[in-house]
């Protein structure tokens, strides 16, 4: 259930708080919010301001072979999303932050100026998806080698297979 | 940042989205790259915006070539766990600027997990943190479980408590016998190899393997534990107890291992929250935070343990955070032995888990489901859910997301030896080289976990 309260501040800007949280089993998400992608730096920036002290991950999604999510009214889905999860130690508390990001202009803020742990996070994020981030001081790939053409973990991006041979089988195709 | 401009023109794209022309990954020498360009790589380098916590002074632009010194270390380096890679800018023997450089292991293990269906996925997570496997598995399955929506019967839950807490056990004994190694005490490799064996044993006769089990899968364990398993953990919790004090003996009184370690690698508890680092670093710098504790999973609100803290955020505080951790999983584990409940090890849930052995050879409809279940997978419910563990390093954390089918559409794992990897400028900077593989050892990265 969505507990708006510590996070006031951040309600203030736009943003679009999902009403139902997935059924709880151990450690989960106390709200999930949807932030504009113009707002989304200032955004997480009064989260941090409301005592999420720490960045527990940021990933990115490629909905594009997706048949279809749950997003709540207003919020217009595009092909990828950043995954930002915080954490709140004085409050055990956790958020996510997903934001549309379009696949025309596969660009958001950088939020290591909030939160500096996110440094390796983003270069992941783009190094797998090619999503880049505004004002992050060094993107480079970081998995992948520096001359790998494309990214990987984008849905139309093949998956590479080693034919398998079997006895009178064709034959490699 | 839209995409039309104020006076409607539309924006053209800076990049194009198949450009991959991102620059090296290498640490620059410093003539090769203008002030401005250094003082912000300094920055990034050292994981801290400028003006953060560092104080902007102390990045030293004005510095030139002649005076430093790039070296490169790893990733064959014995001392860096794996295959590590770490640029140092050397002034003389003090480190100036870190850049660990990682990819080595890269085997795009979340993009094999997309292929995999949700019975399979459990092989494919194993494999990342290979000194702590089980863990990885839990979180795999506490995230199907949670898009799934069913409930563990309380063996099932207290077995994965009690393997979880054996293999805490094991990971830190191997920990302790790298860093004896790392810090010269080579008697210290041997005997946490030797304790290690006793657990890894125990695990080879409750999953079949060593390593890369495969038992904690969604739905519960894959079998019960075997006949006799009290007396085998007790005689791990006694023999590794009682060793724990030998190490004591050997180590921690140790003049030059106190050197050593002591009032190297220091970080402080902002530091730490600010590179968002987990586990025994975070806990070294005096923050009381484990999830065991904090956001309790599983049982652990019905087990009685302490949670270790530091107050330097030292090398030292990290090993002592270590020792004691595997005697509060000890104390854990005796708790498991004599409270461990009697029932089913798995959800007796018809669409998760495949029919008893014996039901195959009477009943032909068994035998479509249980060819069913390993062939097709079941379908998990669309949704998206993050659930995050605590592992022998730290916050591991597993996003899913399912459209619906029996295959994760992501699978995203956030390995805590990823993120503290990027304290290790911020610890080695200003210390003496000789230091840097103490450090390095005191973070306790697995590069399976990184590399991913």
């Amino acid at each position: 259930m969505t507990q708006g309260t510590s996070t006031g501040e951040a309600e203030s800007i736009n943003a679009t708080l999902l009403p139902e949280v997935p059924r709880a089993v151990g450690t989960l998400t106390d709200e999930i919010a949807f932030p504009e992608r113009a707002h989304y730096a200032r955004f997480v920036a009064a989260y941090r301001q409301a005592g999420f002290e720490t960045c527990s991950d940021l990933c990115a999604v490629d909905y594009l072979s997706h048949p279809g999510r749950v997003l709540p009214e207003g919020v217009a889905a595009e092909r990828f999303e950043v995954v930002v999860n915080l954490l709140s130690l004085s409050a055990k508390r956790r958020a996510r932050i997903r934001v549309q990001v379009p696949a025309a202009d596969p660009v958001v803020d950088s939020i290591f100026d909030v939160y500096p742990g996110t440094e390796a996070m983003e270069r992941e994020a783009f190094d797998l998806f090619g999503i880049r981030f505004a004002g992050h001081p060094d993107l480079t790939r970081i998995l992948m080698p520096e001359d790998w053409e494309g990214h990987p973990l984008r849905k139309d991006y093949g998956v590479g297979r080693v034919p398998v041979q079997f006895k009178e089988a064709p034959g490699p195709r | 940042m839209t995409d039309t401009m104020p006076d409607g023109t539309r924006r053209v794209a800076r990049w194009s989205p198949t450009e991959t022309s991102e620059g090296a990954q290498e640490l620059e020498t410093r003539d090769e790259t203008t002030p401005e360009a250094l003082g912000r790589e300094v920055g990034a380098v050292l994981r801290m915006p400028e003006g953060h916590v560092l104080d902007a002074g102390q990045i030293d632009v004005e510095r030139r070539d002649d005076e430093t010194m790039i070296i490169n270390m790893g990733p064959q380096h014995p001392s860096t766990h794996g295959v590590l890679r770490l640029m140092l800018e050397l002034d003389g023997e003090v480190v100036l600027r870190t850049k660990p450089v990682v990819g080595y292991l890269h085997t795009g293990m979340e993009k094999t997990g997309e292929e995999l269906t949700y019975v399979q996925g459990a092989t494919n997570v194993t494999r990342m943190d290979y000194l702590s496997p089980l863990h990885n598995e839990l979180v795999f399955s506490l995230a199907t479980e949670a898009l799934l929506g069913v409930e563990l019967p309380a063996r099932a839950t207290w077995i994965r408590m009690l393997m979880t807490e054996l293999n805490r056990i094991s990971s830190h004994l191997m920990w302790m016998a790298t860093n004896g190694m790392d810090l010269g005490s080579t008697s210290m490799m041997i005997y946490g190899f030797r304790e290690r064996e006793m657990v890894l044993t125990f695990f080879e006769k409750t999953t079949g393997l060593r390593m890369n089990h495969n038992y904690i899968r969604p739905g519960g364990v894959a079998a019960d534990l075997p006949d006799g398993w009290e007396d085998d953990v007790n005689v791990i919790c006694d023999t590794v107890m009682e060793r724990t004090y030998e190490y004591d003996e050997l180590l921690t009184g140790q003049p030059i291992f106190r050197a050593r370690t002591e009032a190297v690698g220091n970080l402080t508890a902002e530091e730490a929250l600010a590179l968002s680092a987990t586990g025994p670093l975070l806990r070294s710098t005096g923050v009381p935070w484990d999830l065991r504790r904090a956001m309790p999973y599983l049982a652990y609100d019905e087990v009685e343990f302490d949670v270790i803290v530091g107050t330097y955020g030292d090398n030292f505080d990290r090993y002592s955070i270590r020792l004691n951790e595997i005697r509060e999983s000890i104390r854990i584990v005796r708790q498991l032995v004599e409270r461990m409940p009697p029932g089913d090890y798995r959800v007796q849930d018809r669409k998760v888990t495949p029919p008893p052995r014996g039901r195959i050879d009477e009943s032909m409809e068994a035998l479509i489901h249980h060819f069913k279940v390993f062939t097709e997978g079941f379908r998990v419910p669309e949704g998206e859910v993050y659930v995050a563990i605590e592992s022998p390093r730290g916050e591991l954390g597993c996003y899913m997301v399912s459209d619906g089918t029996s295959k994760p559409y992501r699978l995203h794992i956030r390995g805590p030896s990823f993120v503290n990897l990027q304290s290790l400028p911020l610890l080695l900077r200003g210390g003496v080289m000789a230091d840097a593989v103490a450090v390095i050892s005191s973070v306790d990265p697995v590069m399976g976990e990184v590399d991913r």
